[in-house]
């Protein structure tokens, strides 16, 4: 699929702010996480996560936090109806989920299909006392699934044939988000 | 893993490209990493039935089987030969057919026959894994063979392997010198020259008649099981010679002053074609084989699961 007509919805000093209001609002609710844990939705949700450690550590001087890193591929529901195989990543959880509030991150919310692919998935790991999400972009109006976030960056009304994608640079220092057209 | 495998069956491995098997290896990796959590399943093959249909023996391959398919959610029915129609004169197209007419997705089978997967393959319309057809081929494990060795050596250029013992009745043998040459290493074959085949060096396979040479030239030994089984004729003098001259020990494996991966598909013959001292001292790797044997056959059935 090529994408033409790219449209800008968020440039890096914008989601440097919305990075850092998330932060802020994940520590009024977690505090110290003493009993609570970031894990990132591969392939997308990883670097987000890394971020919002970052500035929890470096801002609110939390000494521990425990970031995992969980694959959905083996647990999507779209297994053998896209021509495309699904490509699995590394999943690296090194820590008990059992009773911790658990904040799942996404850097787009769409459908919903892949956060319930992720909750199925988390539940090899234990059982969570509490799962939230969190999610850079809502993509609302598009959910297949009764699937909302807890904390989102910024929310984006699209229609089917677009995409919404956050594009980081080589280091992940920067990032934009774009609204894409894509060619039928 | 970045495209489907270009085959829809696993007949063997010389059906299959360089680029097929290391969307195996990648997808292994990552059911090793499943298999070893604490909750070893996943839902991917959840709509999906397969048919075990063993007509010959096994212990490790079924079971691995069984165990990577039912960690993939998939339904799985066992068919072995004692028992069933075959016995009353059923041919296997009609048997085969008959199952699948119960609308199973995909087969899995050992056969005593060489070529009974292939010959399967074009008489009946579904997904067919071969898990061993005689002296023929025996795909999977050679790639858990070559993914075992793999996390061990990192890369195959360059590596020497050596191949010891029963080449000329060995399914194991040729599906492992297909796979190691795919994979770009140096494969020679050592074993009484009555149990090498003649086509040997048609294969790019080199001849070894002494074995401690050949430890001194390889990086990995891979030691093959004596198949008494399917031996019409006595192509040894001894049990106990053989032992002595390709027989592997500590004692053989100290004098070559370096460390050799030493593998071995299962089942032994303690004494002799691997001592006693050398299954026991732990410096084999066949107990990782054993484990990488679900998750590369949990790769091979998802990808091609992924095609039905």
């Amino acid at each position: 699929m090529c994408a033409f007509n790219a449209k800008k919805i968020l440039n890096t000093s914008k989601l440097s702010l919305i990075l850092r209001r998330l932060a802020s609002q994940l520590y009024e609710n977690h505090n110290h996480f003493e009993n609570a844990v970031l894990i990132g939705i591969q392939p997308r949700g990883k670097i987000l996560a890394k971020k919002l450690k970052e500035i929890l550590i470096s801002e609110y001087k939390i000494k521990n936090i425990d970031l995992g890193f969980l694959d959905i591929t083996f647990f999507r529901d779209d297994f053998g109806r896209k021509n495309k195989i699904l490509s699995p990543n590394k999943t690296s959880i090194n820590f008990f989920i059992e009773d911790k509030s658990v904040i799942l991150i996404d850097d787009v919310l769409y459908t919903g299909r892949s956060v319930t692919a992720a909750l199925a998935a988390l539940q090899s790991f234990g059982r969570p006392k509490k799962v939230e999400l969190l999610s850079l972009v809502d993509r609302r109006f598009s959910r297949h699934l009764p699937i909302q976030p807890d904390y989102y960056g910024v929310k984006v009304d699209s229609i089917n044939n677009q995409r919404v994608e956050v594009k980081w640079d080589k280091n992940n220092k920067e990032a934009s988000v774009y609204i894409l057209q894509n060619e039928k | 893993m970045k495209n489907k495998l270009s085959v829809s069956n696993l007949l063997g491995i010389k059906y299959i490209s360089l680029e097929d098997i290391n969307s195996i290896f990648d997808a292994a990796e990552n059911f090793k990493e499943v298999i070893n959590r604490k909750i070893k399943k996943v839902p991917s093959l959840r709509d999906i039935t397969i048919a075990n249909l063993f007509f010959e023996n096994s212990t490790r391959t079924k079971i691995s089987f069984e165990l990577a398919q039912k960690r993939l959610s998939a339904d799985v029915v066992n068919f072995s030969s004692s028992g069933s129609s075959i016995k009353k004169g059923e041919t296997l197209a009609d048997t085969v057919n008959n199952i699948l007419s119960m609308k199973v997705d995909m087969i899995v089978m050992r056969h005593p026959s060489p070529g009974a997967s292939v010959f399967l393959s074009k008489n009946v319309n579904s997904c067919i894994i071969n898990a061993g057809d005689g002296c023929h081929e025996h795909p999977t494990q050679a790639l858990l063979d070559a993914f075992t060795l793999k996390s061990k050596l990192k890369d195959f250029s360059n590596k020497n392997i050596l191949i010891v013992g029963d080449i000329l009745h060995s399914r194991v043998a040729l599906s492992n010198i297909l796979v190691f040459k795919k994979l770009g290493a140096n494969v020679k074959v050592c074993g009484p020259l009555s149990l090498i085949p003649k086509y040997i060096e048609t294969l790019g396979v080199e001849y070894e008649s002494s074995l401690e040479n050949g430890l001194k030239w390889c990086h990995v030994a891979s030691m093959l099981r004596i198949q008494n089984e399917r031996m019409n004729q006595s192509y040894f003098p001894t049990t106990r010679e053989y032992a002595k001259q390709f027989g592997l020990n500590l004692n053989k494996l100290s004098q070559c002053d370096k460390d050799i991966i030493i593998t071995h598909p299962g089942p032994i013959n303690r004494g002799v074609e691997l001592s006693t001292d050398l299954i026991d001292s732990g410096k084999t790797v066949i107990l990782d084989q054993v484990e990488n044997g679900v998750a590369v056959r949990m790769a091979v059935l998802y990808l091609l699961a992924s095609k039905l």
